[in-house]
């Protein structure tokens, strides 16, 4: 059996291939559109609410770490919600000549 | 059927999937919206898995703070005034930042508690804790210089550079201490020097380089998302935080590049002042300095009659709130057979983008409204360049003059039209407080007063005295 590569450098490949896709898809974005860009970019930052899930959720962690992860979780999800939704209200005022 | 990390992890692909097609759909504005909600499913597929998932057992929090956070979020989002979209930003990241912050620390207590650490795990700890901690202080910093609770100028002082740069490696010093000795101590103290660095490193940026700042922060909220995803080695949050950080860094460069200045020189240059020469009725300050005024009625003779109209709005359209005149002008011209466009350079506004968001705001077709390079060749054989409370962007010194601070700057060619129209509230330069060398052009008249009231008159000679 072949030796079992480390997690964190398994990682480090996910990252780096990452920011290539990130490279070439945001080139491509309209700079008419780049407010709507740094809006959703901004409502899908909002991922860390999963590690703050994560934080919030194991009843075994003491009150204090539970508090942590549920302001964590609080902050994530406004930026969640109110990012998409502002992302959307900005998109659907772009309209073509009628 | 138990939902084992296997499942998750399929589910995350999924959702990286949906993320990335959501930001391809920015590619056009006929896609972008479907883009959107490619973005909004791959969030629910995520928060969904994650919720399936062996780890989170208890749910109370957890349900209380989504709810709060959909409660707010909706509320702010449906009620902010487009012209105030850099500020909901700025706060915007600034949660990102702390919430990075809490889970490197919450993670840290948990892990501790299940004596799981190892220095590896405590470097991801403090990478992600130190760059959500600079994200959270700079964007407030941001936040307040854009809702003008703090001066918009530059605030500098001797010795700054020198400062930060203690504080950057006395933060530095505690978080390898701590990845070493796992010291609950250095880990709060790494804190709050980070905390600091983020308030020292954007206080002296000043508010005509807020598209670069905002740009930036942007940029260091994914960073701060992807260092947390080493921390809990889930791929889900390091592909969407290299995605934002690399958005971010992209529109960075961009904004850099329209100003034609280094990132290093917008960092630490502190470019720009917001004091302005009082005193003077502006015209007779004009008058002095051999500039042409006109009024409104001039303004609308040409324009009545012209072929071609373009208009160039600037922050100053934003801070008027003019753009619903300007809709109101567009489609009187247009009325009249005038071909009218919007010419609209990168750095104009706040943040990237800024103006274009306004001009759909007031129903503005985006089809008649350019960019740079696009409205450029145009100007040659436009009548009437209408420039509304843009000014930098419009300076030929960027061409002409080399000695000018914004030498080398692309700029928009109004100049080149056959009249100039500046509407101006006063003689006060541009933000990079360099003189217009536009204004004393021939072909170049200001029309003094509110941009808003100024498009208002205009509108009603029009609608008035018809031929």
């Amino acid at each position: 059996m072949p030796e079992a590569l480390d997690p964190s450098l398994v990682a480090l490949y996910v990252f780096v291939l990452a920011c290539f896709i990130g490279y070439w898809v945001v080139w491509g974005v309209t700079p008419s559109l780049h407010t709507p860009l740094v809006a959703l970019t901004n409502a899908i930052s909002g991922i860390v609410l999963v590690g703050a899930l994560l934080v919030a959720g194991d009843p075994e962690s003491g009150l204090l770490v539970q508090i942590i992860g549920f302001v964590a979780v609080l902050l994530a999800s406004i930026n969640v919600f109110g990012g998409f939704l502002v992302t959307h209200r900005m998109l659907s005022m772009f309209k073509k000549k009628k | 059927m138990d939902f084992s990390v296997n499942h998750q992890a399929l589910a995350y692909l999924l959702s990286a999937i949906l993320f990335i097609l959501g930001l391809k759909g920015l590619t056009h504005p006929a896609t972008a919206r479907r883009g959107n909600l490619y973005a909004m499913l791959g969030m629910l597929i995520a928060i969904a898995a994650t919720l399936l998932g062996r780890e989170v057992q208890s749910y109370g929090f957890i349900i209380a703070g989504i709810a709060g956070g959909a409660v707010i979020g909706t509320i702010v989002a449906m009620r902010i005034q487009m012209t105030a979209m850099p500020q909901l930003v700025a706060a915007l990241h600034s949660f990102v930042g702390l919430a990075a912050v809490l889970v490197g620390i919450g993670t840290f207590l948990h892990y501790r508690d299940a004596g799981l650490l190892n220095a590896v795990l405590m470097g991801e700890i403090s990478a992600g804790v130190v760059i959500g901690a600079i994200t959270f202080t700079g964007s407030i910093i941001a936040f307040g210089k854009l809702q003008g609770l703090l001066s918009g100028a530059p605030v500098k002082f001797k010795g700054q550079h020198l400062l930060n740069a203690l504080i950057g490696l006395a933060t530095v010093t505690l978080a390898v201490h701590f990845a070493m000795t796992g010291s609950l101590v250095s880990l709060i103290l790494m804190t709050l020097l980070a905390f600091t660095l983020g308030v020292t490193l954007i206080i002296p940026i000043g508010g005509a380089d807020m598209p670069v700042i905002i740009s930036m922060l942007n940029s260091y909220s994914g960073w701060a998302a992807a260092a947390t995803g080493f921390t809990l080695h889930n791929n889900l949050l390091i592909i969407v935080g290299a995605l934002v950080g690399c958005s971010g860094a992209i529109l960075s460069y961009i904004m850099c590049k329209a100003m034609n200045r280094s990132i290093l020189n917008v960092v630490f240059g502190g470019f720009g002042s917001d004091s302005g020469a009082a005193g003077e009725s502006a015209g007779a300050q004009a008058a002095e300095k051999g500039v042409k005024s006109a009024a409104i009625e001039d303004a609308v003779y040409w324009m009545e009659d012209a072929g071609k109209v373009i208009i160039v709005p600037g922050y100053g359209m934003a801070v008027a709130q003019a753009q619903h005149s300007l809709k109101e002008l567009m489609e009187l011209l247009m009325a009249r057979g005038v071909e009218v466009k919007f010419a609209i350079h990168p750095v104009a506004g706040r943040m990237p983008g800024h103006m274009n968001v306004l001009l759909a705001e007031a129903d503005i077709p985006y089809d008649q409204v350019l960019e740079m390079d696009e409205i450029n060749p145009e100007f040659p054989s436009a009548d009437v360049v209408l420039v509304v409370g843009a000014n930098d962007v419009v300076n030929p010194a960027a061409k002409e003059d080399k000695t000018s601070p914004i030498y080398g700057m692309p700029i928009l060619e109004a100049g080149r039209a056959r009249q100039v129209y500046f509407l101006k509230r006063s003689m006060r330069p541009g933000y990079s407080g360099v003189d217009n060398l536009l204004f004393y052009q021939d072909n170049t008249y200001l029309v003094f007063g509110d941009a808003k009231d100024t498009i208002d008159g205009m509108n009603s000679a029009l609608k008035g005295g018809g031929h």
